[in-house]
Parts: structure tokens; C-alpha cells; sequence
């Protein structure tokens, strides 16, 4: 090993953080409810996302029963059935996966990993998280107002989106795109808590190169979110001027019902550039952090370093850059330039390149480690092979010409589904698994978290293998019931209630982590400081879980990076971060 | 979306690629330990966070009007489109933002140099200019409003009013944060904490006064022509 002296990149960070900079919660209240403690709002992003995502799951119920018993269902009616998928949506890309792996994960995670005694904004931070709230409650208001929510499909494509015939053209509309602004709203002011965070709240000897790829990945993901967001804000208000105030930029002279429309000359397809240029970012705000996660999972319960950790690092850099060129994929069949269809297919496919090195590292790391197949090992295990299976039918579809035929097909459903539904929420879970000892301190309980791994793994793929099957028979989606159609084979309707009991016993399982989560919280095993016997900061805090300003008297000090796992002659088969180098005999 | 990339996306990105080469990214930090009492820099900017934490929403800032500019350029394609003139007092409103931008570079000045009154002073005249700008733009707005130029005739109408108002908002938000700072001032907090905010409200306000010449040029029709031939130059 060689020992450096790095004597250059800017200024070394004080030993100490003066005391009276830190917040302190004077009441229940303050700390608590309108806590400015980063792990308090962490923890309360976390509960709302995953409660407004229980309301996604209850409607994806609602969906497949629909699908699966065509006609057995008098209480939802087409209207439902569009707003169900729409909501279903939203809720899971936005309001649930959005949230809970910046909001939740980087507001616990970053400053403990970094070394810092909370984020640098503390108050924007807690603001931060009541707008989110707020927007969530918007969502959920748009049920109880006249004409339900929007039922335009997640995408909210203009002019179906603002025409009577669409479901939740009166109220739901208005109330998901004033949702959606204030999600954003929110959204900013926690997100350049992450980034400066990263940036300056950094502890001694913590260089970018030693941090967690954990750390990498949501930094990234929230740089690419600062960035593509705006392009949803723009499309929503202009939405709703368009819906509230009569202006015409994205709707066209539209005759409905014999009538014409007071609109004409506005752009759709202005509207879908706006929304795929935050869009496909979007995949990436989601993808990026599962896969900084996934990689600290790895190293930890395969007791190996990280395989080719500069790869890793340049590769999520070059994945969040290359993701603001390739929105129009979304667009093939919007009509299109055939050279732009020749660009952006070249640069969907490229990013194959950076996504397959980190799938080798991942599995090179692996390769001859120690691997404890822990409840949280099992869950990235699952991420790699689900991530590789999605991301294979991306490839189909980043061709035009193989994507037209598909295009709006159940493939599709089934692609995004396993790529950035599923694989993400492995991760989700994963890392639920994985640092739910740090934040209360007690184990979950291992036989039920195995059960609730094998169901909703076999489950997923139950799922979504047999949807890509109907895909290619042409079965479309967002369709409320197919009918007769010459060809759809009978085959087809079978698999769909296959595919339905299956979601109904993967929804039932979450039910099982649920109560793993309550149960624990006092019946778990105490934890102790380390279960994992892991190296990151937030493992080696003076308490579990970790208190108010995280490190007591002393910020730690950083000697190394964050893989040293089964390092050769090392007394333990992990060396924690903060550990100083053996001095040398004199 | 061109314009936004070309504008927007590549010069933050081209910031953020200096800044990750300056970061030592080709580091093996696993054949690196450091020894005890050595401790390397991380790379952390001198800067103070706030300072950090206002350049990044800028760049947020910058990248939502870069997308309405956008949006808006691929809207004047359609024939529809038909400019309508520039209300006169967007003139004398210009020129009291820049007064205002001018007034705030001097309270910054004055609290480098540790002259407390010209710091109270700059703000607030600042501030008054500010305002004056905002109720200005209600004028224009009335003005266009009497002229019949509504915000649902023409798209052209719809963003005129539509970018300003937005650009206003920005601008009444800084006018907290300028209460917020003049508050200080008056309290008598110590100056190293009042020099931070006042420059930190100086850079804003000398961003919003060039985001301001960027729409002017952008929304008057006599640049209508020149719009044309960007648009040309780009597609």
C-alpha cells in the first residue's frame, strides 16, 4: 500500500462545526413534527411516500382485477379504470420513488455517510418536506373533488388531458398539475440540500473519491433533477393556462361535440418534448440512487470491495449527461424527423455501454466474495438480474423500427415495469432491510423479510414475464377490456388471471413487510452499532441510532475509502472508514 | 429544447466538468491511506454554503426560463402567431431595474468596505426601485390589457404575460429575502453576516436584471426579425 500525502484540492473542512450552527429542538414539536433534524424529516419523507404508495398498490389491485374479469366488475366503470391508471402512475414514479430515494434516503444517508452533522439548509430542508406533504395531500384531495382525479394517463398528454371527455376534466386536472408544481417546489429546495451538502459538508479526509457510491448516486440523481424538473414545471403551468385561462400553447382548434373550441394553433407535441425532457431524466433520478445503493449492498454482504469503484463513479457521471439526450425515444411515434429517430436510438443505445460496466462490476464483485445471502443481499441479487431483464427489452424498444409495432402495446408496460418499477423498489427494500438497524436501532426479523423477499421476487417475475408475451400479441395498453379481437387468443385472457392472482399475493406480502416494520420497532433483536460489520460512516456513529448532530463531541476523520472489505492481514475482515492507518515501527 | 441545451445544459455542464476535473477523479483510493495527522483537502470550495446553495438555483432558474424560451420558440412557429407590440413604459422599467441592480452593488460595496449606512441605504433604495419595477410591469400589464391585447388572443400575448409575471415572482421573491436582509441591518448585526446576505442579494438582483434584458430582447417585435434568423441559425 502506498501512503500519500495529498497536499492539493481546495480547503481542508475544520475539525469542528461550532456548536451553537446546529438547530436544537427546544419542544415536542420542534423536534418531532417540524423537526429540522435531517434523519427526523428523512424518516417522515419515507412514511409518507411509502403511505401514498400503498394507495398506488391498492389501485394496481383495482387494475388487474379489472383486466384479468372484464365485465365482473360493475363499480369501475372506464372513467375509473383510466383514472386508477393514471394515479397509479404518478404516485409511483413521483410521489413514491422520487421521494423516498432523495427525500428519504439522501436526508438520512447523505450527511451520515459524509461525515456531516446534519444538511447545511436545515430549515429549507423541513420546509422542503411540508411542501411535499402538501403536494401529496393535493393528490389525494383531486378523489374527493367533482370528477375524480385526471385520467390522461401519467403523462398528461394535452388535448385529451383538457377535454371533456377525459375523466377528471373539471377538478383533476387542476390538482395534479398544481400537485405536481408544488412537488417540484419542494422538491428544489431539498435538492440544493443535497448537492451543496455533498459539496462543502464533507468531513475531514472524506475526498470524492472516498465517498460511498451510495452518496455518488444521489448526488447525481439530484443534480439531474435540479436540472430536468423544470421542464415538467414549464409543461404543468402552461397546462393549466391553457386549462384555466383559455390560452392555446399546447391545444389545437379542436371541434368537440359539433363545437368548436375557443383553442387554436397549440402544439401537443411542444407538450411532449416539455414532458420527456424531464421524463427521461426521471428514469435516471430513480435508477442512479438504486444503483449506488445496490453497489454498497453488494461490497458489505459480499465482505468484498467494490469491483472497479473509478468505473463505477465515471460511469454513473456519464449515465445522469447522457440521459438529457435521449427524451425524443419517447416520441417515435409522435412523428419525427427520420434523423432525429437515427440520433436519439444511437444515444438510448449508448447508454447501454456505462449501464453494462456497472452490471459486470456488480457481478465481478461478487465473483469469489463471501457472500451472506442476508435479507438485504438477497433483495440486490434480485435488483441485478430483474435491472439486466428490463433493461434487455430497453434495447428492443430504443430501435424505432422495432419500437413502433410495440409502441403502446402491454410490452411496454412490462419493460418499464420491471426496469424502473420493480428493480427499483428491490433496492428500496433492500436498503429498507439493510439500514432499518441504524435508524431504530433493532434488527427486522429475518424469516418473515425472507418471506416477503421470495413472494415478491417469484411474484414480480409471475408478473411481468407473462405481460411481455401479451405485449407482443398486440394486446394494447390502457385499454379498460378488450372484447372480441380476432387476435387475442384465449391464451391470453388465461394469462391475464394468472397475472392478476399473482399481483394480488405480491400486494398481500407487502402487507407481511408492513407489519415487519411496526413489529420490529420493539420486538426486533437489538441491532447494537454495526450489525452488518460495514465500513460507511453512518455504521461507526457514537450512538444507534445515530443522535442529535450525529458524531458527538468530534467530527470523525477519514483514512480511507469506503470498500476496504477483507482487507489482506487486517485484524477484522472490514476496516470502518474513520479507522487510522497503523502507525509504522520507527 | 435545442436552445436550452445549447444555452443552459452545456455551460452547466461544461462548469460541472471543470469542477469534477479538478476533483481528482482518476484518484485509486484503494491503494491510498492516509496517515494519521495528514489530511487531504476534499475539494470543498472556499466559498461560503450559501453562496453555493444560491449559484445552484440559479443554474435551476437558469434552466427553467432557458425551457420556456424554449418552448416558446417552437411555439412562434405555428402560423398563428402574431407579435403585438411592446408597451412603452417597459423603457422606464428597465431602466429602474438596472437603478435598483446599481443601487444594490453599492450596499455591496458599502458593507465591503464596512460602511454601515451606505449599506442601509443601498438596500433600501434598492428595494424602492425594485418595487417600482413590479408595479411598472402591472402597468404594462394594464396597458396591453386596454389595448386589447388579452392573454388567451394570441400565444404571443400568453407568453408576454406569462414570462413576465414569472420573472415578477422571482423578483417579489427576492424582495423577502431583501426585507429579510434590511431587517438585519437594522437590528445591528454584526457585519461579516450582513456582508453575506447583501452580496448574496446583489447577485440575485444582477441575475434577475440580465434575465430581464434576456426576455425584454426576446419579447419586444422588433426582435422578431432577429428571433427568426436565430431560429434559423439553430434548426
Amino acid at each position: 500500500m502506498v501512503d500519500i500525502a495529498i497536499g492539493a484540492a481546495g480547503t481542508i473542512p475544520p475539525a469542528e462545526v461550532k456548536d451553537v450552527e446546529l438547530y436544537h429542538p427546544k419542544s415536542w414539536v420542534t423536534k418531532y413534527v417540524f423537526c429540522q433534524d435531517a434523519k427526523v424529516i428523512a424518516i417522515q419523507y419515507s412514511i409518507t411516500a411509502l403511505s401514498i404508495g400503498l394507495v398506488a398498490l391498492v389501485l394496481s389491485w383495482l387494475i388487474r382485477l379489472q383486466l384479468a374479469f372484464p365485465s365482473s366488475f360493475s363499480a369501475i366503470s372506464p372513467g375509473d379504470y383510466l383514472q386508477f391508471i393514471t394515479v397509479h402512475g404518478m404516485i409511483m414514479v413521483i410521489y413514491l420513488l422520487t421521494a423516498l430515494f432523495l427525500g428519504g434516503f439522501g436526508n438520512y444517508l447523505i450527511p451520515l455517510m459524509v461525515g456531516a452533522r446534519d444538511m447545511v439548509f436545515p430549515y429549507v430542508n423541513m420546509v422542503s418536506y411540508w411542501v411535499y406533504l402538501l403536494a401529496v395531500l393535493v393528490l389525494v384531495a383531486s378523489f374527493f373533488m367533482p370528477g375524480g382525479p385526471t385520467g390522461s394517463g401519467w403523462t398528461l398528454y394535452p388535448p385529451q388531458a383538457i377535454l371533456s371527455g377525459t375523466p377528471g376534466r373539471d377538478w383533476g386536472i387542476i390538482l395534479m398539475a398544481a400537485s405536481l408544481i408544488l412537488f417540484i417546489i419542494g422538491f428544489t429546495m431539498g435538492g440544493l440540500n443535497y448537492v451543496v451538502t455533498v459539496l462543502q459538508a464533507r468531513t475531514r479526509g472524506m475526498t470524492l473519491m472516498r465517498m460511498p457510491l451510495t452518496v455518488w448516486g444521489i448526488f447525481t440523481a439530484t443534480v439531474l433533477a435540479l436540472l430536468a424538473f423544470p421542464a415538467l414545471f414549464v409543461g404543468c403551468v402552461m397546462l393549466l393556462f391553457d386549462r384555466i385561462l383559455g390560452t392555446s400553447f399546447f391545444m389545437p382548434a379542436v371541434v368537440e361535440m359539433g363545437e368548436h373550441l375557443k383553442y387554436r394553433g397549440g402544439s401537443p407535441l411542444l407538450f411532449q418534448h416539455l414532458f420527456w425532457f424531464f421524463g427521461h431524466p426521471e428514469v435516471y433520478i430513480v435508477a442512479v440512487p438504486a444503483f449506488g445503493i445496490v453497489s454498497d449492498l453488494i461490497a458489505t454482504h459480499a465482505r468484498k470491495n467494490i469491483f472497479g469503484y473509478r468505473m463505477m463513479v465515471w460511469a454513473i457521471v456519464v449515465i445522469g449527461a447522457l440521459s438529457f439526450v435521449v427524451w425524443a425515444h419517447h416520441m417515435y411515434v409522435s412523428g419525427m424527423n427520420p434523423y432525429f429517430g437515427f440520433f436519439f436510438a444511437a444515444t438510448t443505445l449508448i447508454i447501454a455501454i456505462p449501464t453494462a460496466i456497472k452490471v459486470y462490476n456488480w457481478v465481478l464483485t461478487l465473483w469469489r466474495g463471501d457472500i451472506h445471502l442476508t435479507v438485504p443481499m438477497l433483495f440486490a441479487l434480485s435488483f441485478i438480474v430483474t435491472f439486466v431483464n428490463g433493461g434487455l427489452t430497453g434495447l428492443f424498444l430504443g430501435n424505432p423500427v422495432v419500437d413502433v409495432p410495440l409502441s403502446d402495446t402491454m410490452f411496454v408496460v412490462a419493460h418499464f415495469h420491471m426496469v424502473m418499477g420493480m428493480a427499483p423498489i428491490f433496492v428500496i427494500f433492500g436498503a429498507i432491510y439493510h439500514w432499518y438497524p441504524k435508524v431504530t436501532g433493532r434488527m427486522l426479523n429475518e424469516m418473515l423479510g425472507k418471506f416477503h423477499f421470495w413472494v415478491t421476487f417469484l411474484g414480480a417475475y409471475a408478473i411481468y414475464f407473462p405481460m411481455h408475451y401479451i405485449g407482443l400479441l398486440g394486446v394494447p395498453r390502457r385499454y379498460f377490456e378488450m372484447g372480441d379481437m380476432a387476435f387475442v387468443p384465449q391464451s391470453a385472457t388465461t394469462l391475464n388471471i394468472f397475472i392478476t392472482m399473482a399481483a394480488l399475493i405480491v400486494g398481500f406480502a407487502q402487507m407481511v413487510f408492513l407489519f415487519n416494520m411496526i413489529w420490529s420497532l420493539s420486538k426486533g433483536k437489538p441491532a447494537g452499532s454495526n450489525p452488518w460489520r460495514a465500513t460507511t460512516l453512518e455504521w461507526q456513529t457514537p450512538e444507534t441510532p445515530p443522535g442529535h448532530g450525529n458524531w458527538g463531541k468530534e467530527l470523525p476523520v477519514v483514512y480511507r475509502w469506503a470498500y476496504d472489505y477483507s482487507v489482506p492481514g487486517a485484524k477484522e475482515d472490514f476496516v470502518p472508514q474513520n479507522q487510522p492507518p497503523v502507525p509504522r515501527a520507527a | 429544447m435545442s436552445i436550452t441545451i445549447l444555452f443552459v445544459l452545456v455551460p452547466i455542464g461544461a462548469i460541472i466538468a471543470w469542477w469534477l476535473s479538478q476533483q481528482r477523479l482518476t484518484a485509486k483510493p484503494w491503494l491510498e491511506v492516509g496517515a494519521i495527522g495528514e489530511v487531504p483537502g476534499t475539494g470543498a470550495l472556499s466559498l461560503p454554503a450559501a453562496t453555493i446553495g444560491l449559484g445552484v438555483f440559479l443554474a435551476v432558474v437558469s434552466s427553467l426560463f432557458a425551457l420556456f424560451v424554449s418552448a416558446y420558440f417552437m411555439r412562434m412557429q405555428v402560423a398563428d402567431w402574431a407579435q403585438m407590440p411592446a408597451p412603452k413604459v417597459l423603457w422606464f422599467n428597465t431602466g429602474v431595474l438596472i437603478l435598483s441592480s446599481v443601487a444594490l452593488q453599492y450596499a455591496q460595496v458599502a458593507a465591503r468596505r464596512g460602511r454601515m449606512e451606505g449599506v442601509g441605504d443601498g438596500l433600501i433604495v434598492g428595494g424602492l426601485f425594485a418595487f417600482t419595477f413590479l408595479i411598472g410591469q402591472l402597468f404594462a400589464w394594464r396597458q396591453l390589457n386596454a389595448a386589447g391585447y388579452f392573454l388567451a388572443t394570441n400565444p404571443a400575448n400568453a407568453f408576454f404575460y406569462l414570462l413576465t409575471g414569472l420573472h415578477g415572482l422571482h423578483l417579489l421573491g427576492g424582495l423577502v429575502a431583501l426585507v429579510l436582509t434590511i431587517d438585519k441591518v437594522w437590528r445591528g448585526l454584526e457585519l461579516a453576516q450582513v456582508r453575506l446576505s447583501v452580496k448574496l442579494c446583489a447577485i440575485y438582483w444582477h441575475y434577475l436584471l440580465l434575465l430581464w434584458l434576456v426576455l425584454f430582447t426576446l419579447l419586444t417585435p422588433w426582435v422578431g426579425d432577429f428571433a427568426v434568423i436565430c431560429r434559423q441559425l439553430l434548426s
